[in-house]
């Protein structure tokens, strides 16, 4: 029954496609069987919802009279990168204002400006015989940018601890406040609609796939950092922990405060909900095998976050469905748990996916390149050593 | 019977007298304690319910002001701005009571006021900013 990609492209350019969410996949394998379901449907749309830290904006925008080569930049006053060409810039979203610290942060000047308010830009620069001008102070729009598109080097991570803490104390962290003695667990994936638990071996999703970023419609640019697919996978070959990531790119101008949330996480700093999601087309059997995974299939491994060193303990493993049930046993003790990824949001994301490509026409792209496959990398630490050593 | 909530600052000399005790034995209130931190010779706050007749809760508020307690009968509130909020439910994860919790089909956030102990917790977790105290 394998279907190719133009046969798919075919029959979404001719409005014949049948697209489900990864959900409602699952629900139909279930009803119907895996072989029916994998028959009857073209495209399965995935959705996510969550801090991805690892994000941010590349902007120019546009040239001064008299010009001026940028080297010092803010926006709302939070440092934008000066080491681009005169007018160029790079604004990462965990980048703090110095005015406000974490309140406000490069996530919260991307917000602002999908949300078609001013932003002031302060720039200096030595001045040169080319770029005469040393000081520029200015208010700037969406609409002003000549460029505007985000380059999120590590979106989409493919799985994601769940963060508990045995210490004494409360610890402020990226995956929230955690309570001492283990008060709580988080945990950050949307499971079962997350794109990268769906297609777990990287075989539809790589460099070139079109993709949802933030409401529009954008590219997987490259393998995320910190990608790694080499790590602990289950008997249908789903990472139990973090493994794969996406770089990303897509057009600011088109992206939409709905699927794009500055965040200040209490203790930690400013960070951005971003929403990703990724088409991913019923091949065969076997892709549709890991399509109707559902979050009682699908499991995350729990960390002690309390153990302030690289390589955390691992305190067991529990599903999705399990972490969705509000409570889970760890180390024979009850635990209340919360998300940090927003669910009802990413069946936005899948939804919204679905009815680009059956109302909007959206065509699928197959990868023009893969991402490092299973057993081709794995993740290297950070070794600390003297200029003497070297 | 009214019930209120009362956002009460001990000065710093009453810190350890026993109010609470005179609202029950002397003015017939049920006070439900929801927060407190009260310290040995420094100003103390406390946010509680009281149940009782309008009579009783009247004498009751003018008992705790001769104290020299400051009482604050318009206490803070939780305010929750659907708006700002992306049901991510990082709140729940630090809501002793329960009261934000998500529904369990829908998953969005389901905040349930009279759970609520004004512990603020859930103010300082929101990565949205989107639950503030009002007052």
């Amino acid at each position: 029954m394998a279907k190719s990609w133009d046969e798919i492209n075919a029959r979404i350019a001719s409005g014949e496609a049948v697209v489900f969410t990864a959900e409602e996949f699952a629900a139909l394998a279930a009803d119907e069987g895996l072989s029916a379901a994998a028959k009857r449907v073209d495209v399965v749309t995935t959705g996510t919802f969550g801090p991805m830290c690892s994000s941010g904006v590349v902007l120019n925008f546009g040239h001064s009279d008299p010009p001026i080569r940028m080297a010092e930049i803010a926006l709302n006053d939070v440092a934008a990168y000066g080491g681009l060409a005169a007018v160029d810039t790079y604004l990462g979203v965990t980048e703090p204002s110095r005015v406000r610290g974490a309140e406000y942060g490069g996530a919260h000047v991307i917000e602002d400006l999908l949300r078609g308010r001013a932003v002031r830009l302060r720039a200096s620069s030595p001045g040169t015989d080319c770029y005469p001008r040393t000081e520029i102070d200015t208010w700037v729009t969406l609409d002003d940018l000549n460029q505007a598109y985000f380059f999120n080097p590590r979106n989409a991570y493919q799985n994601y601890a769940v963060a508990v803490n045995s210490t004494d104390r409360a610890l402020y962290t990226y995956l929230g406040t955690l309570l001492p003695r283990l008060g709580n667990a988080t945990y950050c994936s949307a499971g079962a609609l997350s794109p990268l638990l769906n297609d777990p071996t990287y075989r539809t999703i790589g460099v070139g796939s079109r993709i949802f970023v933030a409401g529009a419609p954008g590219y997987v640019a490259w393998e995320g950092t910190q990608h790694n697919p080499h790590t602990d996978r289950d008997a249908n070959g789903v990472p139990v922990r973090p493994a794969g990531t996406l770089a990303v790119i897509a057009d600011l101008k088109q992206a939409s405060p709905d699927f794009f949330s500055a965040a200040t996480i209490a203790g930690y700093g400013t960070s951005a909900f971003v929403g990703i999601g990724v088409p991913i087309p019923v091949l065969d059997e076997d892709i549709a095998a890991t399509l109707a995974l559902t979050d009682a299939d699908l499991t995350a491994t729990i960390y002690d976050y309390g153990v302030q060193h690289r390589s955390r303990p691992a305190l067991g493993t529990v599903t999705f469905e399990q972490l969705r049930s509000g409570e889970i046993e760890v180390s024979g003790k009850k635990v209340p748990t919360g998300p940090i990824s927003s669910l009802p949001k990413a069946r936005a994301i899948a939804a919204e996916l679905k009815r680009w490509i059956l109302e909007e026409r959206f065509a699928i792209t197959q990868p023009l390149q893969l991402l490092p496959q299973v057993g081709s990398q794995s993740q290297k630490p950070l070794q600390i050593k003297t200029g003497e050593a070297i | 019977m009214a019930r209120k909530r009362l956002d009460l600052t001990f000065p710093p000399q009453q810190s350890l007298k026993p109010v609470i005790y005179h609202l029950v034995k002397d003015y017939d209130l049920v006070p439900n304690i929801l927060r407190a931190q009260i310290h040995p010779a420094q100003e103390g706050r406390m946010v509680l319910e009281v149940t009782g007749n309008k009579e009783s809760y009247a004498a009751g508020v003018a008992f705790l002001e001769s104290q020299g307690l400051t009482v604050n009968e318009a206490a803070s509130d939780i305010v929750l701005d659907s708006e700002k909020c992306v049901d991510c439910g990082l709140c729940t994860a630090v809501c002793k009571p329960d009261a934000l919790t998500l529904d369990p089909e829908a998953q969005t956030l389901v905040f349930d006021k009279d759970k609520c102990v004004y512990c603020e917790a859930c103010v300082i977790a929101c990565p949205r900013r989107a639950i503030t105290l009002s007052f």
